[in-house]
């Protein structure tokens, strides 16, 4: 009995609450978002704005600045140009989202290699921490993603018209060029939060992992959203936990239950079949 | 009345002259084969008079108003080529697909309604499909789906339905029984319709005007004169023109 009550009791440490909090807010997040960008077949644009933040990150670490302050608006304003290099240039967008995201590298590492004081904070981004959130970061990261969750729920018809198929969306009104630019921006924001969570080589996986599960078992849009922000969020819970008690990396740990979650879902509908 | 009136249109694409001074008016009640040879300028056409292409000179009118500032689209229904549209993984189901067809007639925050889904229910129904609402529309057949498509067509109850080559992908069966359903919406509801097809001979058989456009228009008018036409026949030829009114 003692030693069950002893098992919960990291629960009641303040950085694994921190980290349950900030992490099933943001995993909502990125599966919500995430559905939207695999059924538009942009799931590696997160990949490339986590890139980018990798270049922004270095860029607030140069000039002393904090340095999601910065990441939010650099990445918001290459997600900016993803859309319109796809538009203007008339190039495909995984072509775009590779341009932009090798810039973000290289302007990292040119950062990186100016400073010579800051490459062990920068490289930390790489892999993340939520086990090292701090209070005012949940309380930013709980704040974006309430307000990132709002506007996908205001939007949400127009976010599914535009996915399912952007012309007759356009044809019943819907601003699509709009909804692509909100999609884009909110992927941004969500991007750089969830860099806490995972680091910057793994946000993609929280993107992409979550929704393709989902479209494994779903029978209904409404029905992927929710297993797909389902799957993420115990993922956050069970890879923190499994963390926790295996001393291993939270950011991995959690992307392997994720992994593991689509390996069940795929091999549950293939047996079904 | 006139529904839809074009006037002088020309439009082109990259340099390349994709319809050269189109000029036609379509009247309530009407109902059109649009026909003409790959890369005519038919679907170039319909996306001009959408609005979904993009500059055009000449006019279009919808309902009385200059297209430029035409808003009212839940007066217009329109079934696109199905191959250019859909992704069968997409996960939506029937109902969920039929819905986007209300949503122009929703304004903001465009949130449905209980008469709504009693709305697309009984689109379903009159498709005849109403048991497939909690399908996903991936698993349904080629017919099925452009049932569904017509369907969410036909949700904000329009006055000009518009098809874009709705029987690509259909065998004859399933493509005869879907034009018989867009005659009977003609016939008995009044819908004004236009309909894109390859197949000259066979939209003889139910549309009351043929418009046939090879980036001009070659003839427009009620399908019995195109067979007394000299001109269409130092169009077509004598053989080809026969063999199309012969099916008719």
């Amino acid at each position: 009995m003692s030693s069950t009550l002893g098992m919960f009791h990291f629960l009641s440490y303040g950085f694994i609450q921190r980290a349950y909090l900030a992490g099933s807010f943001i995993a909502a997040l990125c599966a919500m978002l995430g559905l939207f960008l695999v059924l538009r077949k942009l799931s590696l644009i997160g990949d490339g704005l986590s890139h980018v933040s990798f270049g922004a990150i270095a860029l607030g670490l140069f000039f002393g600045f904090y340095p999601f302050y910065v990441a939010i608006p650099v990445v918001l304003i290459a997600s900016y140009f993803i859309l319109k290099l796809t538009e203007k240039a008339k190039m495909y967008g995984d072509a775009a989202i590779g341009i932009v995201s090798s810039v973000g590298i290289a302007s990292g590492v040119i950062l990186a290699s100016l400073s010579k004081g800051f490459n062990v904070d920068l490289f930390s981004y790489l892999f993340g921490n939520i086990l090292a959130i701090s209070g005012r970061e949940v309380y930013l990261s709980i704040g974006l993603s309430l307000a990132v969750l709002l506007i996908i729920v205001v939007f949400y018809n127009d976010l599914f018209s535009t996915t399912f198929d952007q012309e007759y969306a356009k044809l019943t009104g819907v601003k699509t060029a709009r909804v692509d630019l909100l999609l884009t921006s909110l992927t941004a924001v969500t991007v750089v939060l969830a860099i806490k969570v995972v680091g910057i080589m793994l946000v993609s996986a929280l993107l992409i992992l979550p929704a393709v599960t989902a479209l494994q078992l779903a029978k209904g849009f409404r029905t992927a959203m929710v297993l797909s922000v389902l799957t993420a969020v115990i993922s956050v819970f069970m890879g923190i936990t499994i963390s926790f008690f295996m001393d291993l990396p939270a950011g991995a740990t959690i992307v392997l239950c994720n992994a593991a979650f689509f390996a069940a879902a795929l091999l549950f509908k293939m047996v079904r079949k | 009345m006139s529904i839809l009136s074009v006037k002088n249109m020309s439009f082109s694409y990259e340099c390349a002259e994709v319809l050269r001074e189109v000029s036609f008016d379509v009247q309530k009640g009407d109902y059109i084969g649009l026909a003409g040879p790959n890369g005519a300028g038919k679907t170039t056409l319909i996306k001009a008079i959408l609005g979904l292409t993009g500059a055009y000179t000449g006019t279009v009118e919808l309902f009385g108003r200059d297209m430029r500032s035409f808003d009212a689209w839940n007066r217009v229904g329109y079934l696109p080529q199905r191959v250019n549209v859909f992704n069968p993984l997409f996960p939506a189901t029937v109902k969920e697909v039929v819905g986007l067809g209300l949503l122009a007639k929703k304004n903001f925050p465009k949130r449905f309604t209980k008469d709504d889904g009693v709305k697309i229910l009984e689109k379903l129904e009159l498709m005849g499909i109403g048991d497939l609402a909690d399908k996903l529309v991936g698993e349904l057949s080629g017919g099925q789906q452009q049932r569904v498509f017509l369907a969410r067509a036909l949700a904000p109850d329009p006055e000009l339905l518009i098809l874009d080559e709705p029987s690509t992908a259909l065998d004859p069966a399933s493509r005869d029984g879907f034009y018989d359903v867009i005659k009977e919406l003609n016939e008995k509801k009044g819908i004004t319709s236009i309909l894109i097809t390859h197949d000259t001979a066979q939209i003889g058989r139910y549309a009351n005007k043929l418009l046939y456009l090879d980036k001009k228009v070659i003839f427009y008018g009620p399908f019995a004169d195109f067979c007394q036409s000299p001109e269409m026949t130092g169009y077509f030829g004598t053989f080809s023109q026969h063999l199309i009114c012969h099916q008719h």
